[in-house]
């Protein structure tokens, strides 16, 4: 049974606290280093820069992906930028400012020791990728340069052009070949992760299936760390690869690990809007264009379908530059998604379906040149060319939000681990850092800051006590955790059914758009909590899968990730439906300020929501984590 | 648009493969060369047949996993873009598309049209890194990098490892993925004191793989997603040829 959840944040004064639990943390010697096993799950920023830097100080490291090779990890598609307090641009910018902004930007509702932590690591990461030789885009000076982002006024985001996800991954994956070359890191790619294994309630192995040949292993370790990522594919529609899932953290949540605020979903301001019900994904403009973009939409509902150019000034409403002045078109992520939704609810929308804003570039073009626009968004504007066939540099982009980036997952303290012993969750997969909603820039800040310069220090916390007491694969929790796997991967080959795996996707993410989506309420919540059993059961009696288990199939892959969305989406609903307060960019709309602001509420819901499942059928157990504010006052979110 | 496809089908590494042809309608201008690739599987499936098998993620021309061969061409007929950044609009209504695996020696295929290429993660293995201990790093703006370097640098590291330089070389090599790497940290001064070592060891591993020799045809620049320049292969000879005279000379 779970008691009061311990977030273990150490005592002291906010800025020293990371530096006495470092001190105090315990340590693992050099000899012994060598004698722990530890398996990383997922290849991003976080797990790829987490086993190159456990590998490098003499762990044994058991890399997986599922991808053909580390290197495909979705942190690669980031594009704009990573933040750090560096203070370079000498605009005022400190540690504790990128924490503020952080904390606010997360709506209060994340916890204040781990994200003065992250400001605090910022910095180091900077250094550590410029070693690593991540080209970052640098003055004539030959210093680093820097852009600003939604949801801060000072200028502190580094970048590699439209690529810096790309770069920084390529940093750490080449790091991590280093380690591999080295034999320090055992690599499984193609290889998911299918369920967790507890022995004596430790989390101490994993169950994988190989995706080239069907084999079903078995792999113990010492401990076990998830960087498995997020589960915006939930929606079937959102920027995520299309392999991405929530598999791996779903499993850990089915074998007792606590599952963590997880409707904190983002919705992000600039994507190409769908064009059409055969799409399978949806691509992001990275949001560093609202530097020199200027979103706008027609006054009058009968200009929109006149070609953009053709709406003269003064017909054209600016809403962020109009609703919030001083941060304009820099407004965060869930306030200008949740302006475009409303522009477009009032029937002013653009392009196809009116679902949709220009991002408008006619202005910065005019001041600095196309040069500069090209240099500066080159690839991005060839991106938008490419999917919608038409040029940004002559008429405006089209844009509307979409599912990008998930703020909740697994339940973790203040040394990542989660409630499960031995159990750590990293970057996105954590709940930890973002709160609400995440401030652009921050989530490659997280994943590396955990990966190089957190869990490295935290991890021994737990190994200290473990030396020698990793299982065999013999043991039996291991044959009844692989048997489970056999006996469920079976059962979905032989539904024999008349539905695509797909379709089910769909219906589940359609549903989920619009119950759970940019805007929620009760009623809508409850509908969808009700009608999700439905669809899965259904999916147990009429999928159809086909092909075999023991090769090569894509569809069964497939299929497993959805059977657990098709769970999964139901938890996140529940927490929706019990967060009964806006925040972030969980807005409830039975909560909302007379001119459509989220309103919060710091008495009743400043905490964190920890799930634990009770069994199938059954409605999850919640614990709730408080959230403890010793230095910030609990102000209301203005970007006015 | 209504299309004929050719699709590669193939059930293991060592089977026998062919094409086999398939038909597709009703597909909107709009629809991405993958997601046409979905419909068509959708329709295996509802039929009882087992689907193409394919590979792809990011589906925004980054991750570098989709591998398709189209008519001929790596990553399809559109220039610069990775299969999955091609849209229907690209082909005429009614034509023929013929759909190949990436083919080269050094990547043996999979499924139909899913490959392995893991051949490039053993070249970058072999010394693809800057040996930066983490924490250990110096202080970021203690080492100014030239503008122009820098760029350039960004040039190279673009490659996103999709393996198309390979797949459209006669010869089958993979020297535009191996320079952009070399390149791109022989450029940057944290690369220096590794740089030598760097191509040796890189240059060895791509021969060992099975990858061939370039002999001037520039395939490679031209189906290349990511726009690397063969200027890099030049970078990249000069380099090896330095670092093996230093060798041979003991220095």
């Amino acid at each position: 049974m779970i008691g009061t959840l311990d977030s273990r944040v150490p005592a002291g004064p906010l800025p020293e606290k990371w530096r006495r639990h470092q001190n105090n943390s315990k340590l693992v010697a050099p000899n012994n280093r060598r004698r722990f096993e530890i398996i990383i799950v997922g290849t991003g920023l976080a797990g790829g820069s987490a086993a190159a830097t456990l590998a490098e100080q003499g762990y044994n490291i058991k890399s997986f992906c599922y991808q053909d090779s580390p290197r495909r990890a979705h942190s690669i598609a980031a594009q704009g930028g990573i933040n750090a307090a560096k203070n370079y641009q000498n605009d005022g910018d400190s540690v504790y400012r990128l924490f503020y902004d952080t904390i606010k930007g997360g709506d209060f509702r994340s916890r204040e020791a781990n994200v003065y932590r992250l400001a605090e690591v910022s910095n180091s990461i900077i250094d550590q990728c410029v070693e690593q030789g991540v080209p970052f885009a640098r003055e004539y000076g030959g210093l680093l340069a820097n852009r600003s982002f939604g949801g801060a006024q000072v200028s502190r985001t580094f970048y590699a052009r439209g690529q810096t996800g790309q770069q920084l991954l390529l940093g750490a994956y080449q790091a991590l070949c280093r380690q591999i070359a080295a034999g320090t890191v055992t690599m499984f790619p193609q290889t998911e992760m299918l369920d967790l294994v507890l022995v004596d309630g430790h989390a101490k192995g994993i169950i994988t299936r190989d995706l080239i040949t069907g084999e079903i292993v078995r792999h113990a370790a010492d401990a076990v760390v998830l960087a498995t990522g997020g589960y915006g594919n939930v929606f079937y529609l959102s920027t995520n690869a299309r392999g991405c899932n929530v598999t791996a953290t779903y499993r850990a949540y089915k074998k007792g690990a606590l599952f963590a605020n997880p409707c904190y979903t983002q919705i992000h301001p600039t994507c190409i809007p769908v064009s059409g019900d055969y799409q399978s994904k949806l691509t992001l403009m990275s949001e560093s264009l609202r530097n020199d973009g200027r979103v706008w939409v027609p006054k009058r509902k009968e200009d929109c379908g006149k070609p953009p150019n053709d709406i003269p000034e003064a017909d054209r409403d600016y809403y962020l530059e109009r609703k919030y002045p001083s941060y304009g078109n820099l407004a965060p992520r869930d306030i200008s998604s949740r302006s475009a939704k409303e522009v477009c609810d009032e029937g002013r929308g653009v392009g196809p379906g009116g679902r949709g804003v220009y991002l408008d570039f006619k202005d910065a073009i005019a001041r600095l040149g196309e040069a500069t626009i090209r240099e500066r968004y080159g690839n991005l504007f060839d991106i938008y060319e490419k999917i919608t066939g038409d040029n940004a540099y002559k008429a405006p982009m089209r844009i509307y939000p979409a599912v990008h980036y998930t703020m909740g997952g697994l339940w973790v303290d203040y040394n990542l681990m989660s409630n499960v012993p031995g159990l750590h969750v990293i970057g996105e997969a954590n709940f930890s850092d973002h709160g609400a909603n995440r401030l652009g820039a921050s989530a490659l800040m997280q994943g590396l800051a955990d990966g190089y310069f957190v869990l490295p220090y935290t991890l021994p916390n737990y190994l200290a006590g473990q030396i020698g007491k990793r299982p065999s694969t013999d043991h039996p929790e291991f044959v009844k955790a692989e048997s489970e796997v056999r006996e469920r991967t079976k059962r979905m080959l032989d539904v024999d059914g008349k539905r695509s795996v797909d379709s089910f996707h769909r219906e589940l993410g359609l549903l989920l758009w619009d119950k759970c989506g940019m805007a929620r309420n009760a009623p809508g919540l409850q509908e969808a909590i009700a009608r999700i059993p439905q669809l899965r059961e259904e999916f147990w009696n009429n999928v159809t899968v086909p092909g075999y288990g023991e090769n090569f199939n894509q569809s069964l892959e497939r299929a497993g990730r959805v059977a657990d969305f098709l769970e999964f989406g139901e938890l996140m609903c529940r927490d929706a439906l019990a967060r009964d307060e806006s925040c972030g960019g969980h807005f409830r709309q039975e909560h909302q300020t007379p001119d459509g602001e989220a309103v919060r509420d710091d008495e009743n819901f400043a905490d964190v929501f920890a799930w634990e499942y009770q069994g199938d059928g059954a409605e999850p157990k919640l614990h709730p984590e408080p959230l403890v504010f010793e230095s910030v006052h609990l102000a209301t979110r203005s970007y006015k | 648009m209504n299309f004929k496809l050719k699709i590669w089908r193939q059930l293991g590494r060592d089977s026998k493969g062919k094409l086999k042809p398939y038909e597709i309608s009703g597909i909107s201008p709009a629809t991405s060369f993958l997601e046409m690739l979905d419909i068509l599987n959708e329709q295996l499936t509802a039929h009882g047949t087992e689907p193409v098998a394919f590979d792809s993620d990011c589906r925004e021309g980054i991750c570098g996993t989709c591998s398709l061969t189209i008519n001929g061409e790596a990553h399809g007929p559109s220039h610069p873009a990775a299969a999955c950044q091609l849209y229907m609009r690209e082909f005429k209504d009614g034509a023929t598309i013929t759909i190949e695996p990436f083919r080269a020696r050094s990547f043996p295929i999979v499924k139909d049209l899913v490959i392995n290429r893991s051949a490039l993660d053993r070249i970058v293995q072999a010394g693809g890194f800057v040996s930066a201990r983490t924490g250990s790093a110096p202080e970021a703006n203690s080492t100014p990098v030239p503008k122009h370097k820098a760029d350039l640098a960004m040039e190279a590291a673009a490659c996103i490892g999709c393996g198309a330089c390979a797949a459209a070389c006669p010869n089958a090599s993979a020297m535009l993925f191996t320079s952009a790497k070399i390149s791109h940290l022989a450029l940057l001064p944290q690369g220096q004191p590794e740089r030598r070592r760097r191509v040796l060891r890189m240059v060895r591993q791509m021969d060992a793989e099975g990858f061939g020799n370039c002999t001037n045809t520039y395939e490679c620049e031209a189906v290349c997603p990511a726009e690397i320049s063969v200027s890099f292969i030049a970078k990249m000879n000069r380099e090896y040829a330095i670092a093996s005279l230093g060798e041979r000379l003991g220095e």
